[in-house]
């Protein structure tokens, strides 16, 4: 018998007792898993640097927001709607999709259709026993639920500002592409306070379905980012996801892939950037269940200030997954003798027909390319930040071009 | 051309430079006036590219005695990028590739860096399309480098006109040119040469760091200097570089051994 981890009494742990003791009781259409989680969470330690994957992720400065739920969310500022993008604002206390016109293609899922989607046996259900899951689906007041169908024109863009409000906000979105779909994704996450943004993606992919996933998370130093994404992809699928977080106090990111039987392509690419004493941490995990399933990730972090970047790649390759393709690279920058940089590739390969690299390099900025610089009239500073820019361009540039109006890249580098 | 008038632009005495403990540079001395051409030759490891790196302000070399003026300023004071925008230039042997960083934007602020230095107007980026394509004709190079990033992907003879690409933008008063020739074919060599005579003028120097005679027959120097130990060990016209091409530089040692002796 495994035995119930016990919980101690931390900061931590007293914040979510606390939030929880304020919550209104479980409403909507989510009340039922609200409460499954609530008791969870009554039992369930927080994250603490005790416990092996949270090992140099802190989330002590959780414990400094105001432990309440931020029930409405006013409306963000935001660029100009471009013609080929459907803009969904979450947070607010209206219905996210009211209004919305959804492009052909993408349909909400009904009552029962999120339901049996949520339920235990769904791939989308959320892993028990998780915090930062069970704190979002304790929270959240809502999912939204799309199925797409055929290929999307329009891209979609999520939007969750907190804002400078104080307190918690969850959101929620769960996505089925049928076979042969294919969606743009824009998720677009702001904060400029002490706030905590909690945001669960769950999105199962048929056969030959495609989606191309951007998330811009540029956030403030009092607040808080936890982001989970759990992609399931069946054969002939092909997922793209391109993560650029910046300026969060602490900031976790947690992407998990599951090509269920394997015969899938997945494309995974970050840039996290920290300064001052923040913390950003990505934890991704890629499982293979199948064989001649293909991924491609570049995991970059840029550490400045007294910031830390953790980067933590799990990818499984059990036996029943041969002729699998798998790459990742880590590469780093360390700007600052005070900043820290926690880069660890993590290849679980029991299967024995397969490629499977890695590599990561932890680096200060070239100095024969600042050199190069200077010795053409570019001063020091100005050089460095073209050569910064150039590191982050990489994968800023693999947004959707959504992701344009948001000015990533400028956004980006002000917090440099 | 030569002319006995014409202003010293830099002038460099009994320079001593190392990089880490161990000394490069010993005794260097040089002086170039404005409209002279300069060869430097000499053997592999003979201290011509540490000189040019030397006077660029390469930080890993540190400057142990002697003294460089430039234009009546003390050029070893100044950083590399003060050098740069203040006119001096140094077109590279291993041109550096930098990822990320698009050549026509490098181009556009080291240009404007260099003219705010002239006290001149600087160029927006319509405007510096427009200045840069007059220039590239100059060198004959294809306009579709200029969206690539700097000298990525650009082979042997491309990194080196985009050098003189960035000579022809930067208008320095004195450009070290090291090893332009390396890795150039026939045509490319003439090509370059041809850009390099083009932006010669009274007002300006060029120090040419070669190995062989086939570049000054393009260009053609008024001044050879033979470096040999870290120093100038003979400087002559045009004929020392013939007579380098030869008879090699097993003189060079006798002159040495004799010059240990004394």
């Amino acid at each position: 018998m495994v035995e119930a981890p016990i919980k101690h009494c931390s900061a931590l742990n007293s914040w979510c007792d606390m939030l929880l003791d304020r919550l209104e009781p479980p409403s909507g259409p989510m009340a039922a898993l609200q409460s499954i989680s609530r008791n969870q969470l009554e039992a369930l330690p927080a994250p603490d640097r005790s416990q092996e994957d949270w090992r140099f992720c802190d989330l002590a400065p959780v414990a400094e927001i105001e432990p309440q739920q931020i029930c409405s969310l006013s409306k963000p500022t935001a660029p100009v709607i471009a013609n080929q993008v459907t803009r969904v604002v979450i947070g607010t206390d209206q219905d996210p999709l009211a209004g919305v016109a959804l492009p052909d293609g993408l349909t909400l899922l009904n009552e029962a259709e999120l339901q049996q989607a949520l339920g235990p046996n769904s791939n989308l259900a959320i892993a028990k026993g998780q915090w930062p899951l069970e704190l979002n689906q304790a929270i959240a007041p809502r999912v939204i639920g799309l199925r797409v169908s055929g290929s999307v024109e329009k891209t979609l863009e999520l939007v969750c500002d907190a804002s400078t409000n104080r307190g918690v906000i969850a959101a929620r979105l769960l996505l089925i592409l049928e076979e042969q779909a294919k969606l743009e994704l824009l998720q677009v996450q702001l904060s400029a306070g002490a706030n905590l943004t909690s945001v669960v993606v769950g999105v199962h992919l048929h056969k030959k379905a495609q989606l191309r996933h951007g998330l811009l998370a540029l956030g403030h130093p009092e607040a808080a980012l936890l982001t989970h994404l759990a992609i399931a992809q069946e054969p002939t699928s092909e997922v793209s996801h391109i993560s650029v977080c910046q300026g969060w106090g602490v900031m976790r990111h947690e992407p998990q892939l599951n090509q269920l039987d394997g015969g899938a392509h997945t494309e995974l690419r970050a840039l996290q950037l920290v300064h001052s004493n923040q913390l950003a941490d990505t934890h991704s995990r890629v499982r293979f269940n199948g064989p001649e399933g293909a991924l491609d990730q570049l995991h970059k972090a840029v550490a400045a200030g007294n910031g830390r970047s953790v980067f933590n790649g799990v990818v499984q390759v059990p036996r029943e997954a041969q002729r699998t393709n798998a790459a990742q690279l880590s590469r780093s920058l360390l700007l600052s003798d005070r900043a820290r940089i926690d880069t660890k590739p993590e290849l679980e390969i029991v299967a024995d027909d397969v490629k499977c690299a890695h590599g990561a390099t932890v680096s200060q900025l070239q100095q024969d390319a600042l050199f190069y610089l200077q010795s053409r009239g570019i001063a020091p500073p100005q050089a460095a930040q073209l050569l910064l820019r150039a590191f982050c361009d990489e994968v800023i540039c693999m947004l959707p071009s959504a992701a344009q109006a948001w000015q990533p890249l400028a956004r980006f580098l002000d917090g440099a | 051309m030569t002319c006995p008038d014409a202003p010293v632009l830099i002038e460099i005495c009994d320079l001593h430079a190392r990089v880490d403990d161990q000394p490069i540079l010993n005794g260097v001395n040089l002086s170039i006036r404005a409209g002279e051409i300069h060869a430097l030759m000499g053997r592999n490891g003979s201290g011509k590219s540490t000189l040019s790196k030397v006077l660029a302000g390469h930080p890993a070399y540190t400057v142990t005695k002697g003294s460089v003026s430039y234009c009546g300023q003390d050029l070893l004071t100044l950083q590399p990028d003060q050098r740069s925008r203040l006119g001096v230039f140094l077109g590279f042997q291993y041109p550096v590739e930098i990822p990320g960083v698009s050549n026509l934007e490098f181009l556009r602020v080291s240009t404007n860096a260099r003219r705010i230095e002239q006290g001149k107007e600087e160029l927006d980026t319509f405007a510096f399309e427009d200045f840069v394509r007059a220039r590239l004709n100059l060198v004959q190079m294809d306009p579709v480098f200029l969206d690539r990033s700097v000298n990525e992907g650009f082979s042997g003879g491309e990194k080196k006109r985009n050098e003189i690409l960035q000579m022809a933008l930067l208008e320095p008063l004195v450009a070290i040119l090291d090893e332009t020739d390396s890795g150039l074919d026939i045509d490319a060599l003439r090509i370059v040469s041809a850009g390099v005579n083009q932006l010669t003028n009274a007002e300006n120097a060029i120090l040419l760091i070669t190995h062989y005679q086939r570049l000054l027959d393009l260009i053609k120097p008024d001044y050879v200097h033979v470096m040999a130990a870290g120093r100038i060990v003979r400087s002559g016209d045009k004929a020392l570089a013939l007579e380098l091409e030869r008879n090699g530089y097993e003189w060079v040692d006798r002159e040495l051994d004799t010059l240990e002796m004394t």
